[in-house]
Formats: structure tokens, sequence, C-alpha cells
């Protein structure tokens, strides 16, 4: 993989080979210009106009471009980020929803995908096809279906609470507690309130002890929705993935004598790093977009535990007549998803072998210390 | 290579904002008719010869089937041609319409909806046009006037009472004269009706229910002028704290609690003897728990006497409709008693004028004491931003039980002079 990425010698060929005729040129232009033409229309200039409308007055009536309207400077953004207002708060709640959401959605989404690859692409399993279809079938129905679905099984009385009251558990009010694990958690310790260090101080009108408050109850429903939804498509990648694998070096490996979890670990899974990355960047992206499921599902509620940016941006815009500052939060949204997939390409990045792990199997740069203790 | 890569960059440049200005040039076309000044008199309305659209946000097919055919069958009568959709998504269809400069003609709009849509230049402020105006209950009128300005007819009225089931009250012990008139009878009858099957009482944990508690105890959202707001008063606090005094005893819950979506669920599903809804419980019990009795009362006077809330929807006209001059006849004939009344009997709404009062009282005899309460009913706020501040509101109420209600108001009047400050 490594060797096929850093494609030798593509920079050399460069400058020998021809440049195509104009004609050509011309002719490839008009065959992309549908595409072109349609992403523009319905892409970037939509795009555009909302960033114009971010920095607008812009009140829903008419064209954002019409005369009326005026250019307000970044007063939407002032409002949203350092307000002292309801903006501010509920954009820093909506944040801090949906980071938690984000944080437990794709490493968990992320490592059940593989999990589950791993599992059914094994030659020995007996009815393959019917696993990966049944792991698969949750991701091909609607999300609004699902949603649905989940409100039953997750309501009060609902089968989800029925079967822990089997194993003796009082299940919780699933979609009406705005209780954040966390907070569950410290109170288990006797924990109710927070040191005044971070419940006096406050990051966009929320305090730190309700930033560190993790998802609500509800919000953990719609965890656990999310993985079992969205596993099966990104299983489908690893799956495609695994079976790009030769054979060749685990046979390799075998034969140096590396057992199965040394061989997951060493062999298979560095070789999937490209398909790793692609899994967590849409990952990233899709859950910093949940939409759907808060729109047809709680709309927020409990106490705006499942509020997100994009349902906020929604409703500021079509609830509340506040244009700009919708434009803005959609903004500010594509900001953080741009900034996160960058931080994460760094992080992904291929790297040289660090020499403490060539060492181990390096002969020739193994220490004199390390020889001479073995001898 | 890089010159050329520029110069590609520059021509793609050119060419998006070549397309954004054409968009604009279209955009400033079909938004020309916004620019006119609101209409004095009947005759400065618009009157082209167009089809009117009216657009609804309806509770049900019967709602839908009523509008339409009172919609038809004025079209008939008075030659206009005119269709009724049921919106999907009011809002949203709305801004689509506005935004595209060609809105519906009629459409309903919450009185928490219509500052904002007033101050983005979207409505026709047709109110003192209406030759029947004085006959709308006034503070309904107060519901859509803005800024001094009486925007819109309002449809029909919703108000709060106490319903109660009649089952569990006799089971109870309890007879007609025990029906609470004051707080310290509503608190003894729920202590009383609750068993370890249902509580006494339910409700749905929003402004728009203990709403009526705070204006019991005497409670405004703001002072009589509407520039100050006075959330954070002793008064509200007691109203709060009286509701908080239940929900400790056990004798009041909810309906989150319940796991049900709102108080009129916990009552048809006999998790409650007692719930604080509006007349459109009637026509929920009506389809989902036909086998629950229950008879309506006026809200229990608070130390500061009668008080609830009022709820109400205005017919808006756009005023980028060609039509206006047709609308508002369209309206006129929507608003007038026997259409009201009409409505009325399909869909269960109280009507919003006066003079259709005594002939519902007489059709609707049990639910008598909804309209009367309109009498002492309170609005809930109108102004601009002020729906999202009571949702925030909304938020924190669940958790009453254990919180402090003088915290709760801090927060709700911080919010709210921001938006009266805006």
């Amino acid at each position: 993989m490594a060797i096929s990425l850093r494609a030798p010698g593509r920079s050399n060929q460069a400058p020998q080979k021809k440049r195509a005729p104009r004609r050509q040129g011309i002719a490839g232009w008009i065959f992309v210009s549908p595409t072109l033409i349609i992403l523009g229309l319905f892409l970037l200039i939509p795009v555009l106009m909302a960033l114009w409308v971010s920095f607008s007055d812009w009140s829903g009536n008419g064209s954002p471009f019409s005369a009326g309207v005026h250019f307000i400077g970044t007063k939407n953004y002032q409002q949203l980020l350092s307000g002292g207002g309801l903006a501010e708060t509920n954009l820093g709640t909506s944040l801090r929803n949906n980071a938690w959401y984000v944080l437990l959605v794709v490493p968990i989404q992320t490592a059940v995908s593989l999990f589950l690859a791993v599992l059914v692409n094994r030659a020995v399993l007996r009815g393959r096809g019917f696993f990966r279809t049944a792991f698969y079938f949750p991701s091909v129905t609607s999300s609004v279906a699902i949603t649905v679905l989940w409100l039953f099984l997750f309501s009060t009385t609902g089968a989800v609470n029925k079967a822990l009251s089997y194993f003796g558990l009082h299940g919780p009010n699933w979609f009406n507690d705005p209780n954040g694990l966390v907070h569950i958690v410290f109170g288990w310790f006797g924990v109710h309130t927070g040191p005044a260090a971070l419940t006096q101080h406050t990051a966009l009108g929320v305090s730190w002890w309700d930033w560190l408050a993790g998802p609500s109850v509800a919000m953990t429903a719609f965890i656990i929705m999310a993985v079992f939804t969205t596993s099966g498509t990104f299983m489908l990648l690893f799956i495609a993935a695994l079976q790009n694998l030769g054979g060749d070096v685990q046979e390799a490996a075998m034969m140096d004598g590396a057992n199965g979890w040394q061989r997951f670990w060493r062999i298979t899974l560095p070789q999937l790093r490209p398909t790793l990355f692609t899994v967590l960047t849409l990952g990233l992206i899709g859950t910093w977009q949940i939409f759907d499921q808060i729109y047809t599902g709680t709309k927020g509620a409990p106490e705006n535990t499942t509020l997100t940016p994009s349902y906020l941006s929604y409703t500021s815009a079509f609830g509340n007549q506040e244009w700009g500052q919708g434009a803005a939060i959609a903004f500010i949204l594509f900001i953080i998803i741009v900034v996160l997939t960058i931080l994460q390409r760094a992080v992904l990045r291929e790297r040289r072998v660090s020499k403490r792990r060539m060492r181990q199997y390096d002969p020739s740069l193994q220490s004199t210390s390390s020889k001479e203790l073995s001898r | 290579m890089q010159r050329r890569k520029s110069s590609r960059l520059l021509a793609i440049g050119a060419l998006a904002a070549a397309t954004a200005l054409g968009l604009t040039a279209c955009g400033s076309g079909f938004s020309s008719s916004s620019g006119s000044t609101s209409a004095a008199s009947t005759k400065d309305l618009t009157h082209k010869d167009t089809a009117l659209s009216v657009l609804i946000g309806s509770s049900g097919p019967a709602e839908t089937k009523a509008v339409t055919d009172a919609v038809s069958s004025w079209s008939k009568s008075s030659g206009t041609k005119a269709s009724v959709t049921a919106a999907s998504s009011l809002d949203q269809q709305l801004a689509q319409g506005f935004a595209s400069g060609k809105p519906a003609d009629v459409f309903y709009v919450a009185s928490s909806a219509v500052a904002g849509y007033a101050k983005a230049g979207d409505l026709l402020a047709y109110g003192k046009m209406l030759p029947k105006k004085s006959d709308f209950y006034p503070t309904l009128v107060k519901s859509f006037t803005v800024n001094g300005t009486f925007y819109c007819a309002p449809k029909d009225v919703s108000t709060l009472g106490l319903v109660i089931n009649t089952d569990m009250w006799k089971q109870a012990g309890l007879t007609d004269a025990d029906v609470p008139t004051t707080w310290a009878q509503l608190k003894t009858v729920a202590a009383k009706l609750t068993t370890s099957g249902h509580v006494g009482l339910a409700m749905s944990p929003q402004y728009e229910r203990l709403g009526a508690f705070m204006a019991e105890a005497g409670g405004t959202i703001t002072n009589a002028k509407g520039t100050k707001a006075t959330i954070d008063s002793a008064a509200n606090a007691k109203g709060l704290s009286y509701v908080q005094d239940m929900l400790k005893a056990g004798s009041a819950k909810f309906s989150t609690d319940q796991g049900t979506g709102w108080g009129g669920e916990s009552f048809g599903k006999g998790l409650a003897a007692m719930t604080v809804e509006g007349n459109w419980l009637t026509g929920a019990l009506q389809t989902d728990y036909p086998n629950i009795k229950y008879k309506v009362a006026e809200m229990p006077a608070g130390p500061a006497g009668k008080g609830t809330l009022q709820f109400t929807n205005c017919w808006g006209i756009a005023k980028d409709s060609p039509n206006q001059a047709a609308a508002l006849k369209l309206v006129e004939k929507l608003t007038s008693a026997s259409q009201q009344l009409s409505f009325s009997k399909q869909f269960g709404v109280l009507p919003s004028i006066q003079s259709a009062a005594s002939t519902w009282k007489s059709q609707n005899a049990a639910l008598v004491p909804f309209l009367d309460s309109v009498a002492f009913a309170d609005g809930v706020p109108n102004q601009d931003g002020s729906a999202d501040v009571v949702t925030a509101f909304d938020t924190q109420l669940p958790s009453l039980k254990t919180g402090d209600p003088k915290a709760l108001l801090a927060t709700f009047q911080k919010n709210f002079a921001a938006v009266l400050a805006k």
C-alpha cells in the first residue's frame, strides 16, 4: 500500500509527456460541463448565497440580494459566539451535545463495523451471506422509520425497559431523561454539583460542568441507534478492503510465528489504513450533521440535550426568522468539520516506523546491550 | 503551469460572479412588489384577478375538509378561484413562499410568529379594515397586535381548563360540589384522587400549561405596555412553587415522568384523574380514548383570582399577494359567526368572535367553561423571538420538582429582557 501511495517515477514522467492538443482540452471541458453547471447551480451558488445571508440582516422576505437587505458584518457570528444571550447558550448546548455524540459514535461504530467485517469475512463461517445481509439491513432502512421504531423500543414501557426488567434492572425514561451520563456516574459517588471552578465559568454560555455532563440518556439512545444503523454500511467498506488484501503477507507472518491476534493488529489493520481513514472521515462528517433523527424524534427535547447544530440552524431560520443566524450556525459547523477532518488526516498520515518498534524486527538495529543481556 | 492555473481560477470566479449577478437580477425582479407601503384602506389593496391559494397547518383530516369545503363554497359564490393546501410543515412552506416572492395568499399564523413575519414585511396589516373588528375578543386582538398595529383576524381560540375523569372522581367519593374553585381545594382533591394506579393531576411540563398557575398568582410576562420583562416577580414564583408542592407531594406528575407525550395522553390512558389541557383535548379523547368519561371545569382561582392561558392562530394575508382584496373578503367569510360555528362543529374550536358565543354555548353545553375562560385569559407572549425564550424555559420545567423556581424564572427573565431590548 505504501508503495502505491508513493507512486515512484510519476513526477519524473510528467514533463516527458506531450501536452494534449488544445481541442482535446475543449472537448474535455464540454464533457464535464453538465456536472459543473449542475454542481455550480445547485451547490456552489446556494452555498455562496448562504454565506452572504450569514453576513446580512435578511429576514426571509424576497431575494437575499434585494435592496432592503444590508451587510451587517459579523454581527450574526458575534451573537452566536459571544452575544451572552439565548443564541449563544443554544449554540453552546448544541455543540456540547453533538461533540459527545461524535466522540462516542465514531470510535464505537468504527470498531463494531471492523469487528463485524472480520467476522463475516472468515471463510469458515457458515451462512455468510445471511449475516452480511442481516448486518447491512439497518443501513438500507430509512432513518425516519428507524427513529420511529427507536421511539417505541426506548419508551418508558417499551421493549428495551421490559428486557432490562428481566435482569432486575429498572430502565430509565430514555427519551425524557436529560441527565448526562458523566453526571450520573458522578452521582453514584455522591457528587451532585460540580466544583465552583467548573460551575462558575462558562464557555459559549454553557458552564464547564455542563460541558462535561456527557451525553444525556436521551442522546445515548440516539448514539446506540447511530451505531446500529451505520455499522452495516462501514462493515461493507471494510469487507471490500479485507478481500483486497493479499494472502501472502498473512502467510509470511504465519511462517514467522505470529498468532492470530498479532496478525490482526500488526498485519491486517495497518493495511486497512486507507479504509480506516475513509470510515473515520465519513463517520465524523455524518455524525456532526445529524438532523433527521432529531427532527423526527425529539426535536431537541428533553432540556435541549438532543439539540444539534444542524437542527438549531433549521429552527433559527424557519422557526424564528433569524435567517442570518441560521446560516451562520451552518458555517460554524462547516468550519468545525473541516478543521477536525484536517486534524484527523494529520493524525492518520503514513509515518515511518519508529526506531523503537523497528528494533523488535530488524536484527541489525538491535542494541548491543540487549544482545549482551540475551547472552 | 502556475500561471495557467490562476487564470483558470479567475475564469471560474468570473463565471460564478456572473451567475450570482444573474440570480441577483431575477431575485430583485420578483420581489419588487414587496416595496409597496402597507395599505391604509381597502381601496389600496391589490386586486388582480388571480386565484387564491390558502395554506393551513391542519390538525387532521377533519380540519382540512372543513376549511376546504368552506373555501370552495366561498369560491363558488364569489367567482374567485381558490384552493386549500394542508402544509406538512407550515413554517417551512411559508418561508419558501416569502423568500420566492410568491407566498400563499391566505395562511395560518401562530400568535408567537406574527411579530417575526410582521417585522420581515411578510404580512398585510389588514386588521383595521375588518368591518367587524370590534367583535373579536380583545385579548385575541392583543395577541395579533404588533407595535400598535392589528395585523390579522383571529381564526379561533383555545383556552386551558381543568379536565376531570368522572369515574375516578366518583371512586374517590367526590361529588359535583367538590369541583375545585381555589388552589387549596385543587390540592385537596388532587391528593384524594391519587392512588397507586394514577395520580391526581398530570400535565405537560410547559409554560403553556404552568403559565396558567403563574397568571392565577398574579404573575405577568411583561408590564402593561410590553416594554419591560416582569417574569422574576414573587407572584410568578408563587405559581411555580404551588405546582412544585404538588409534584413533591406526589399528587401531581408531569407527563414526561409518566412516559406519555402530553397531559392528554396521561389522562386518556387513565394515569391521571385530572389534567390541565385545552379544548383540543375533547377531539383527541373522542378519537383515541372514547371510553373515558370526563367533565370540564374552569381553572381554579389562585391568590390573585381567576386566570388561564389562551392560544390562537390568525388568518394571515401575504403582503406580496396579487389579490389582497379577494383575500380579505375570504377572511371575512371565514371569521363570520356562521362559518366559525360550523368549524366548531367539525373540529372542535372555540369561535373568536363574541357574537357567536351564546349560540356556541347552547350547542356545546359541556364545554362552556372553556369559552367562559376567554374573559380572564392571558395570551402567550407574542414578541419577536419570544417563542425561542419560552422554549428555553420549557426545557427547564421538567426538573421543577427538584429545581428552584426563582432560578428558573431568573433565566427566563434574562432571556426575555434580551428579546425586548432587540
